[in-house]
Formats: C-alpha cells, structure tokens, sequence
C-alpha cells in the first residue's frame, strides 16, 4: 500500500462507495444498526465518529516516530479512548438531546474497528495530511452510510424525515412499516443495502468487494483477527509492516463476515 | 432475589445482547459459520464479561465516582479490559490446559469486542448493585450464546439454499438475522407476567 502512493483526492473519495467502511469492508456494523433508527441520529453519530476518526488519524500519524512498535495496540486504544471522551462532553454540552438517545454507543466509538483499522493502515505508516484526507473520505463513507440507513428507517418506519412527515404517509393512505424501526428492521435494511453495494462496485469497478478487502489493512476488523495465521506467516517475511493482534492461530475456516471462500470459482 | 432473575432473564431473552442491543455484531457475524468456533468464543464473552464486571465496578464505584472522576470511565475501562485479556490469557495458559485449549484463541479477539465494553457501561448506567451488576454480565454472556447458537443452525441451512447473486453471503446472512430477531419479539411481555 505505501509502494502505490496514491493522490489526496483519490484518498478523499475512496470511502464512499469503492471502500465504504460500513456496506462494502462491514465493520463498525454494532452502532450502525443501533443507532439509525432515525436520520438525525445516523447523521449524528456519523458527524461524531468522523470527529474522532480525523483527530486519531492526526494525532497518531503525528505520533507515528514516538510511539514503538511493541506497545502501539495499547497507545492507540488509550489516544481514541480519549478522544472519544472529549466527543461525549462536546455533545452532552451542545447536543444534550443527541447525546440521550446515542447513549452508550458514543463511548463505544473506542471499540469501533474502523478506528482503530484506519490508525493501523494508514495513520501509521502517512503523513499527517494524507492522513486527514483519508479521516475525512472514511468518514465522509460512514456517515453517508449512516444517514441513508437513517432515512430509509426513519422514512418507511415512521413516515417522517428529520422530523418532518412525510406528506404521502398519513392516515387512509399509506401507512408506516412499523418493522423498519426496530432490531429485526435495522438488519433487513443493512442487508438489503450491503447487496446493493455489492451489485454497485461489481458494477463500477468491475470487481468483488472480495477483493477490496484487505485483511493486512484491518487489524481491528473480524477479518484480521480471526485469520492471524495468514498475518503471523506474512509478517514473518515482510517484517514489521504487518502485525497480528493475536496471539495465538485461529481455524482458518472463519472468514469475514460476507466473504466467499477463494474456491468458489467466482473470483475474476 | 426475585429482581436478580429477572434482570438475568430479561438480558437473556428481551435485551437480547446480540439481536436487540446490537453489541458483537461482528463476531456474531465472523463466527457463526461453525458450532465449534462459536462457542468458544461464547464461553470466552462470558468469563471475559464476568472477572472485567467484578473488576471495572468495584473501580468506578470506590475510585472514579467518590472523586467525580466518572467521566474517565471510558479509558479506565478498555484498559482494565485489555489488561484483564492478557492476564486471563497468561493464568489459563499454566493453569487450565483444556479450558485454554477450548477458548484460548479467542481471547485476545475480544478486547475490541464491543459487548464486553458495553455492558460494563450499562451496568453503570442502570446503576445496578453489585450482585445485579455480575447477574446482568451473565445474562448478557448467555444471550449472546443462545443467540449464536441459534443462529449457527440457521446459517448451516443458508449455505445450501439458492439465493440470487447480489444476495450472496453477507445480505443473506444479515437477513435472517433479522428475522431471528423477530422470533425473539415475541418474548416481550414474558418476563413481566412471570416476575412482575
């Protein structure tokens, strides 16, 4: 990835629909589905997240000379702990309102492996500027994502938007799918959209998300951590540059979450 | 006694960890392909949950908020979770092969699992006693079984159904999540009529 270097826009714009973090790599999938329930809290808790995306991304690849190799795991969770700490007060002081209904999901941006994977891929290993860019195109990507799973629950579920009603959805007409707003609805719409994006970049970009999944550039996602063997026996021969979180080898037959195993023939 | 069962049954089958507090999505997802895989890592959620309750509350409760340092419970917290991985991981190694053999792998996995974090902050968001507190976590760690369990038989059945090709694998999966979740609606109610 450092081999290639690519321009600022193309980091910029990656995220939304080529690496989508939520729909095409499927990580962070925990607040998505609890949190979009109506279009302004996905758009809040978009906003908040890219906050401390962009500021963790800043300040670890700033830090990339100090921090050594051996303890960064742990830095990185204490310097996004932090900072995710900085993002409650600052909505509990200006948005109280957002803050009641995003409750326990604000704190548990620490554990987002977005995060922790962008700090790891790219923070690490960039400079600060096309660190920022590349904070700001992930985030940019989840909270877009956020926000049309927002409205599409809060539309159909509710039959407003933003708080607003929706003039076609009223009684005698049509009338709001209840569903939609609760836990069973959040993973109908996530599925329904993953398999839009998968028909979108099939499209686009002539390829699988499959392939776009990089398993070395998501240490915190399932991906990297169930497939340490891969890891350990790749950072055996290419040095520092790849790292396992764990320790131990995990059964090679766990996957990602929505990926196809290589032999299915399908790959182009 | 009574308030004990009931916040252990209503975790369990009402406030789903999995299905309807959406905490460990992920490895719901990722780990869910085979029996085997997935309860060990249900067994490791559930000691994880419990030793990192017994440990985080007696912190908040006596060191962070006497001293109005409540506000720092985010960072203590993920700390004292990693810490608690490592150290299991260390004590299970020399002291219990078998139980190691069984969980070990997956210990070090669940120190970015967010239903471990979580439910240390809703312990203390409900301000529950200490007792209520270790009931939740167990609550919370059985959910998160039965529903990987449950969800483990599902997907053996998906793998050889005919699905349409943008459906493929992840939308598939996601969507009979959803209706596993539906199925676990119609709990709600239960627990009222049987501790109210």
């Amino acid at each position: 990835m450092a081999k290639n270097k690519k321009s600022l826009s193309y980091e910029l714009i990656k995220g939304i629909v080529k690496e989508n973090p939520l729909f095409v790599l499927v990580l962070g999938t925990c607040p998505a589905l609890a949190v979009t329930t109506s279009a302004f809290n996905g758009l809040g808790m978009g906003i908040a997240f890219t906050f401390v995306l962009i500021m963790s991304n800043v300040v670890i690849s700033a830090l990339r000379k100090v921090i050594p190799d051996s303890v960064r795991i742990p830095a990185y969770i204490t310097i996004i702990a932090s900072l995710v700490t900085i993002v409650e007060f600052l909505l509990k002081a200006y948005t109280p309102e957002l803050d009641q209904s995003l409750g326990i999901f604000i704190p548990l941006i620490t554990v987002n492996c977005i995060i922790l994977g962008r700090a790891e891929a790219f923070a690490n290993r960039n400079g600060v500027l096309a660190s920022i860019m590349d904070a700001i195109g992930m985030g940019l990507g989840f909270t877009l994502a956020l926000l049309l799973m927002g409205s599409l629950r809060e539309i159909l579920g509710f039959g407003t938007f933003f708080g607003i009603n929706m003039p076609w959805i009223r009684e005698g007409g049509l009338r709001p799918i209840g569903i939609l707003a609760l836990p069973a609805g959040g993973f109908a719409v996530f599925g329904v959209l993953v398999a839009v994006f998968n028909k979108m970049n099939h499209r686009w970009y002539s390829r699988k998300p499959d392939d776009i999944m990089d398993r070395r550039n998501y240490p915190g996602s399932i991906s990297a951590r169930t497939d340490s063997p891969f890891i350990s026996a790749e950072s055996a021969s290419a040095g520092t540059e790849a790292i396992a979180i764990a320790e131990g080898s995990v059964p090679e037959s766990m996957t990602e979450p929505g990926e196809r195993s290589l032999s299915s023939g399908e790959r182009k | 006694m009574q308030e004990m069962f009931k916040i252990l049954f209503s975790v369990i089958l009402i406030d789903n960890l999995v299905l309807s507090r959406f905490l460990g999505v992920c490895s719901f997802l990722g780990l869910t392909k085979d029996l085997k895989n997935s309860m060990g890592m249900s067994v490791a959620v559930i000691f994880v949950m419990l030793v990192s309750t017994a440990i985080t509350y007696p912190i908040y409760s006596s060191l962070l908020a006497p001293y109005g340092l409540g506000y720092l419970q985010t960072v203590v917290f993920i700390l004292v979770i990693a810490a608690t991985v490592q150290v299991l991981e260390a004590v299970i190694r020399k002291t219990m092969p078998p139980l190691y053999e069984a969980m070990g792998i997956f210990l070090p996995l669940i120190t970015t699992n967010c239903a471990i974090l979580g439910v240390m902050l809703i312990n203390i968001q409900e301000s529950y006693s200490f007792v209520n507190a270790i009931m939740n976590s167990l609550g919370a760690g059985l959910g998160y079984t039965l529903a990987m369990f449950l969800f483990v038989g599902v997907r053996e059945k998906l793998e050889t159904a005919d699905i349409p090709d943008a459906f493929k694998g992840l939308p598939s999966t996601l969507t009979a999540a959803s209706i596993l979740s539906v199925s676990f609606m119609g709990f709600s109610g239960v627990i009222e009529n049987l501790f109210g």
